[in-house]
């Protein structure tokens, strides 16, 4: 009788030490799951030849040195960003953690697959935290522009690879930020630029990898990125230097950004490093 | 019967055993801790964030080359850490993350802690890699940028996150007010 009472809490004990451990392994399980899916990106890729160049904020003397680099022709569209969330699903709305998106993440979507109605499924992305820009780029094997690299191409016009100093040019870029409701056209419309690069001032604002670089408060110490020289709109609206008032707008959103915010105008695409065979000599466009 | 109740006994504590493995899906979804990266403290050990729940943590980012505004931080922390009672102390944990990922080794870290003398075991050093600190900053909403190969520019925040890695507040700034923090950090631990 005791032997049986005895295989029996044997039996019972290794059935509860089988089912926890059964629940451990589907926790490691779901961990697993959450890694993320790759997807194929079909947006063609620009060479950059890189170069020094002159950052808006800097002195005049001051040169930053781009490597040459790939970008995306185009910004990633609604239809792309589908399939993103379709293969990521911790990326749908419902199941975003609030840490990487505020509550405006994707809020016109009808739900977590389906897009805003009547909306064009080859516009651009919008509605997407930092944090959601830099894991697609993850998936499709690249990452997001940086600062430096965006404002390189920025200076060109569909002519040259540095036209800051063309009226024209500052013109142009003033214009278009003044068009509303943007965002809603399809990626790569209209003319590229010098470089072969679409839509760079006339949809959205674009993230960045290293948005948050930009520093207004607390310990700057270089002197370059002073209050004055961002925010005061004294020497940025002065009328003789258009592009500066451009960037101005530019770097003043960066400058607000916080990292979950999603915002309607605000989308990105993607870069990534020149593969080393393919570097061809850098662009002179210091000016 | 009293092997019986030897039985139910034992059943009772493999259940709740069971019940401690608490799953990651228990996080809130604003919580730090759901960030998935390794990081090494100062003793050199491989930690992820969640490792450090529990605790409130008060948070700062530094690197420990810097000569501005960085010992400033430090201090501020440390009249912080003298300002909690000391019972809740042991619910705290003071944390220094590198914005240098490169300069600030484990040893280094040490080194640091130890001529500061925060040597007890609230005071956690980590480093992470490149990735890994912009990921962070950016949950902190902290702006940094490399201005020479040994120099950093960056905001000054001190932010304390609840022991579900939750952010209750943030201080920007140097020459913040300590006391307010601290009382902070007690209430955060009084509620917890």
């Amino acid at each position: 009788m005791n032997s049986i009472k005895n295989l029996f809490i044997v039996l019972l004990v290794s059935i509860w030490s089988t089912s926890c451990q059964r629940q451990e392994v589907t926790q490691v399980e779901n961990l697993k799951q959450k890694e993320q899916q790759k997807i194929t990106s079909t947006i063609k890729m620009v060479l950059i030849p890189g170069g020094s160049y002159k950052p808006f904020y800097g002195s005049d003397t001051s040169l930053v040195d781009v490597k040459p680099f790939l970008i995306d022709e185009r910004q990633v569209s609604n239809a792309e960003y589908l399939e993103f969330v379709k293969k990521n699903p911790e990326w749908q709305r419902s199941n975003v953690k609030r840490i990487y998106a505020d509550t405006n993440y994707l809020k016109d979507w009808v739900n977590d697959t389906t897009l805003p109605k009547g909306i064009n499924e080859q516009a651009p992305i919008t509605q997407i935290s930092w944090f959601a820009a830099k894991a697609y780029a993850t998936a499709v094997g690249k990452r997001l522009p940086t600062l430096d690299e965006w404002e390189f191409v920025a200076m060109a016009d569909e002519l040259t690879a540095n036209a800051r100093e063309k009226k024209t040019y500052s013109d142009n870029i003033i214009n278009l930020y003044l068009i509303k409701n943007r965002q809603y056209n399809p990626v790569k419309s209209g003319k590229p630029n010098y470089w072969g690069v679409y839509n760079f001032f006339d949809l959205v604002w674009e993230w960045t990898d290293d948005f948050n670089s930009i520093l207004v408060t607390g310990d700057s110490r270089n002197g370059e990125y002073s209050d004055n020289n961002l925010f005061c709109a004294g020497s940025a609206t002065n009328a003789t230097d258009v592009l500066n008032y451009a960037a101005f707008m530019r770097f003043s959103l960066r400058a607000g950004l916080k990292a979950h915010f999603t915002i309607a105008n605000l989308g990105f695409r993607c870069a990534m490093d020149a593969p080393v065979e393919n570097t061809p000599s850098s662009v002179d466009t210091a000016q | 019967m009293k092997r019986l109740s030897l039985l139910l006994i034992m059943l009772l504590s493999i259940i709740s055993a069971c019940n401690q493995v608490k799953p990651l899906k228990d996080l809130p979804s604003d919580s730090i801790f759901l960030l998935n990266s390794d990081w090494q403290n100062q003793k050199g050990e491989t930690i992820k964030l969640k490792d450090l729940r529990g605790k409130t943590l008060v948070v700062v980012m530094i690197y420990t080359t810097c000569k501005a505004s960085c010992p400033i931080l430090v201090a501020d922390m440390k009249k912080i850490e003298q300002q909690i009672k000391p019972d809740n102390l042991k619910k705290t944990s003071m944390v220094l993350v590198s914005i240098d990922p490169e300069t600030d080794t484990p040893e280094r870290l040490l080194q640091f802690a130890k001529e500061r003398n925060m040597d007890a075991d609230h005071w956690i050093l980590l480093r992470g890699n490149e990735a890994s600190t912009q990921e962070f900053a950016n949950v902190l909403s902290m702006k940094y940028k490399k201005i020479s190969p040994i120099d950093f520019s960056h905001s000054n925040i001190i932010s304390i996150f609840n022991p579900d890695g939750e952010l209750i507040s943030q201080e920007e700034g140097v020459g913040i007010n300590v006391e307010k923090v601290a009382n902070k950090v007690n209430e955060v631990i009084k509620k917890s």
